[in-house]
């Protein structure tokens, strides 16, 4: 009853072709970061933004780099972890060596030098296929975890290894606390995500898909395989790696190697797969799904009145992360983004049943 | 199945100088030839069939024209320019447009983007545009879209335009197909098989598609076809393959009463 | 394979030589110390291939790539060191292997059968969170410190061909042990898979699922023997590993080097797998020796990578993997 398209009629393709043709689709997005920007700041607490919000929107936005890479242009990808890492990198080297560099434009720069590694590491793409390329893709992940803790520059010759971000600062406004962090990070992750949502939905984006699904089709009208595979490569490391930098810079504050390993790698994918392949929403449900079960996991023995040392809590999460992602596999291969676009599509039928 | 009303070996529209041109050419899959020696040439704006029995070669000689097989010997010429094998893009590239028998579409993608992404080669705009979405990018998508659903129209598809592929039934599908292929504009379309597994209804609607868009358009057209009728009904020139070697080239009622045609099609021993 | 593929194979195969003997021609190396590098590299060669085995049997015959084969060793070294606390060695033996066919059925039962038709990438996930589960439940049950594992292997090195040069050649016996073991069980698995009708009808259901099917070969049951076969030779790596490094948490991350000795082999070759395990393992030996006091240490932890990685661009399918045709 609600959820009706009748008497919307598009008489243009713009807007036939608009990102949210169905009003109340409209009308919901923008209620929605409404709420984001405004209403969440005076609502949440400290440890909210600390601990789930701003990781989850960082790490959506490592996912929806991947999930370019994954689930638009299918090209498998474990070394996720590395190219956050070249982000997180360069930005801090752009930051602490150039040091009135504005701070929009060395997360842009630290993109930019992702990009470049990305696009390197993605040429074998053209020969090496399928699970091929995701073992050779982890070739630059742990080539990228020995670079940046062997190489002395890259860390201004730390002698721990580890590297601690300089105070952000924007304009001459300091970026301190959760909830300026937490607005900084929804701002910029806002715009790229319309960004990807633009690019999907355009030639772009048909190129990338037409080679996931055929290359040998999408060859013959015309798209050349190089052309595709790298730019694929490039946007997906250029958001990886802005969202790499973030994560060092605005989550963690300092940071050594290891906060960018294979197992961040392994996060990411999961995100992408139980989120939803080739869906921006399911870059966003994914992440969400990853980041908060953790903290529920840890959180139910206590809820529950077991008590259970640490240990045990860390073993039996790992068992239940490991059982729920082969549950959600089993249930919804297609990942969280086709539980909710089934979800839509019952509404606007209810209150009917068909 | 009548479709023309002409006289038998008169053509609908003035055919031109040849446009392409094979030239002994020769193809072999490690042992297996699947092409020996076949020159033929195809004029401008007719439409020409290429017959044989199963495993004669046929998929194999479009695969060639089209770059996706590189043949060990021989030249292509397309449109005056002579080379030893086509690359897929660059045929694309050059005005040659194809569908396939296994219908290569993409199946994760709607109608509407499967037949767009055949617009690929026309658009131009950058990438950081078409992230913005604005000003040339925008205009570039409206103007290609205005051309798909033309297109659209044209092949009667509007009621599953926004269909992923993949659910679609076959008869559809193949219209989809070749959708994507007229999306191009091309010189050359190359149609592998496009009646089969249609019935009679829908075997007339493709080749009244076919006649419209030879016609209308002048895109000249080789296609691989089983059905008979449809061959003599459709072509203006036959060429006739068998074990990989050219037996027959000519209008269709030559080709139709050649002995070595009718021996290749009864299975007489060779 | 065509020329050109094979010309590149070769000319990779003649840089690789070139770069093993250069330690000898230019960084003055004697040969008898060259050569205990290269043995000592081809044995944890042959217990890389050991590990890529069960990759290699689980994809021939579901077409899965079963991340969790470390987490499978770790698993079962660790029940294995539990239970001879209790009992002997060959009592334990038993039981762990009884108990990793239990857990073959169960991820049959549990995971594959309910996946049956998804693509390849979710499959892969699905061992990951097996993975993890493995890791979790050995922790939880037996505890996650480090055992030392005694099945009685030798411990002592031996030194050997002293006729031939002067203070003989220095190797471990206990990966000569090791290397016949692994060797034994590549044979067998071999033979089994080429003239058993078993072996026969798993090469069948690598091939086609639904062709095996319709020929009545029972998929889940083949699936059971499959992961219970991979399940046996985690056990053996387990014990082959263990024994020599100790049962601790880093031992899955050894089977992580499996992944390039796969793809260098091919994903779908038995004999791959061995080939590309001594290359590996040999290459590695070398790099850690000779290339890393030049590039500053710690290289071999990407150098297997890397190594896959080069000899992949010129041999996309790996060395007897099968060449995927795109038809039209």
């Amino acid at each position: 009853m609600i959820y009706r398209e009748t008497g919307q009629f598009k008489t243009t393709y713009a807007s036939d072709q608009q990102l949210f043709p169905i009003l109340q689709d409209r009308v919901f997005v923008i209620g929605f970061l409404a709420f984001a920007f405004v209403a969440v700041p005076f609502l949440a607490s400290d440890y909210l933004f600390r601990a789930i919000l701003t990781p989850f929107l960082i790490l959506s936005l490592a996912a929806l780099g991947l999930n370019i890479l994954v689930g638009y242009c299918g090209q498998l990808s474990l070394g996720t972890g590395g190219f956050m890492a070249v982000g997180a990198y360069a930005a801090y080297n752009l930051a602490v060596r150039i040091p009135s560099l504005n701070l929009i434009v060395v997360f842009v720069l630290a993109g930019l030098c992702a990009t470049v590694v990305g696009a390197l590491f993605g040429i074998p793409s053209l020969r090496i296929k399928g699970f091929y390329l995701a073992v050779t893709t982890l070739a630059a992940q742990f080539f990228l975890d020995w670079l940046f803790s062997r190489v002395g520059w890259f860390t201004n010759d730390s002698s721990s290894g580890s590297v601690a971000a300089p105070p952000l600062a924007i304009f001459g406004h300091p970026i301190q606390g959760p909830v300026e962090k937490y607005l900084f990070v929804l701002s910029i992750v806002s715009v790229f995500a319309l960004l990807a949502k633009n690019l999907t939905r355009g030639a772009i984006g048909r190129t990338w898909m037409a080679t996931r699904d055929m290359d040998v089709a999408a060859e013959v009208i015309g798209i050349r395989p190089l052309y595709a595979k790298l730019t694929a490569f490039a946007v997906s490391s250029f958001y990886v790696g802005v969202a790499g930098a973030l994560w060092g810079f605005v989550y963690l504050g300092g940071w050594e190697p290891l906060a960018f390993d294979v197992n961040r790698s392994f996060e990411l994918l999961f995100m992408v797969i139980i989120g939803g392949l080739g869906s921006i929403l399911g870059s966003f449900l994914g992440a969400a799904f990853i980041v908060i079960l953790p903290i529920a996991l840890n959180r139910l023995p206590a809820a529950l009145g077991i008590p259970l040392s640490t240990a045990t809590v860390s073993e039996l999460e790992l068992m239940v992360f490991g059982g729920l992602i082969v549950f959600f596999l089993i249930a919804e291969p297609r990942g969280l983004a086709r539980l909710w676009a089934v979800g839509k599509e019952k509404l606007r039928l209810w209150p009917f049943p068909h | 199945m009548n479709l023309r009303e002409l006289e038998p070996g008169e053509v609908r529209r003035a055919v031109g100088a040849p446009i392409l041109a094979l030239e002994a050419i020769s193809l072999a899959f490690g042992g297996v030839k699947a092409l020996s020696d076949v020159s033929f040439d195809v004029l401008e704006h007719e439409i020409r069939a290429i017959i044989g029995p199963n495993g004669a070669g046929k998929s194999s000689l479009l695969n060639v024209i089209n770059g996706v097989y590189r043949p060990q010997q021989g030249r292509i010429t397309f449109r005056g320019e002579a080379r030893t094998h086509m690359e897929p893009h660059r045929a694309a590239a050059m005005g040659i447009a194809r569908t396939f028998q296994s219908l290569a579409l993409f199946k994760g993608m709607t109608v509407l983007d499967n037949i767009l992404a055949g617009r690929n080669l026309m658009m131009r705009s950058g990438l950081l545009l078409q992230a913005l979405r604005v000003g040339p990018a925008l205009a570039e998508e409206i103007r290609h879209r205005r051309r798909v659903e033309e297109i659209i129209d044209f092949l009667e598809i509007q009621h599953v335009r926004k269909t992923v592929v993949g659910r679609l039934p076959y008869g559809l599908q193949k219209r989809v197909d070749l959708g994507r292929a007229l999306a191009a504009e091309p010189a050359v379309l190359l149609l592998d098989e496009p009646m089969a597994g249609m019935n009679i209804e829908e075997k007339q609607d493709m080749s009244r598609f076919i006649l419209d868009v030879n016609g209308e358009f002048g895109t000249t057209i080789v296609l691989i076809e089983h059905d008979m009728g449809v061959v003599m009904d459709l072509s203006d020139r036959v060429v006739v393959l068998d074990y990989g070697k050219k037996i027959a080239d000519g209008a269709p009622d030559a080709v139709r009463s050649s002995q070595a045609v009718i021996d290749a099609y009864l299975g007489v021993k060779h | 394979m065509s020329a050109s593929a094979r010309n590149l194979t070769i000319a990779f195969f003649a840089l690789l030589a070139a770069g093993a003997v250069s330690p000898m021609l230019f960084q003055g190396v004697r040969f008898p110390q060259w050569l205990e590098i290269v043995i000592g590299g081809l044995m944890s060669g042959v217990l890389y291939s050991l590990v890529a085995l069960g990759l290699v049997l689980i994809f021939k015959a579901s077409g899965v790539f079963n991340f969790a084969q470390g987490a499978m060793v770790l698993f079962a070294a660790l029940a294995l060191v539990k239970l001879m606390a209790h009992m002997p060695f060959a009592v334990a033996l038993a039981l762990v292997l009884a108990l990793m066919v239990a857990l073959a059925w169960l991820v049959e039962r549990l995971v594959l059968r309910p996946l049956v038709n998804q693509e390849g990438i979710v499959l892969f996930m699905a061992t990951l969170g097996i993975a993890y589960f493995l890791n979790g439940l050995g922790q939880f049950v037996w505890g996650a410190d480090v055992y030392t594992l005694d099945v009685g292997m030798p411990k002592e090195p031996k030194i050997i061909l002293d006729k031939f040069f002067e203070g003989g050649i220095l190797v471990s016996s206990e990966d000569v042990i090791a290397a016949i073991i692994a060797g034994l069980l590549v044979a067998a698995l071999a033979f089994f898979f080429q003239r058993t009708s078993t072996g026969r009808a798993l090469r069948a259901v690598a091939d086609d699922h639904q062709a095996a099917q319709s020929i009545g070969i029972p998929l889940n049951r083949i699936w059971v023997i499959v992961w219970s076969v991979a399940g046996l030779v985690a056990l053996v790596a387990g014990v082959v590993w263990g024994s020599k490094l100790g049962v601790q948490f880093s031992l899955q991350l050894i089977a992580l080097k499996a992944l390039p000795v796969v793809i260098l082999g091919g994903f779908t070759s038995i004999p791959g797998a061995i080939v590309g395990g001594l290359l590996i393992g040999l290459g590695e030996k070398l790099s850690e020796v000779y290339l890393g006091p030049l590039l500053g240490g710690g290289i071999e932890n990407w150098f297997a990578y890397v190594l896959a990685l080069v000899f992949l661009l010129f041999r996309p399918e790996g060395l007897f993997g099968e060449k995927i045709i795109d038809r039209v």
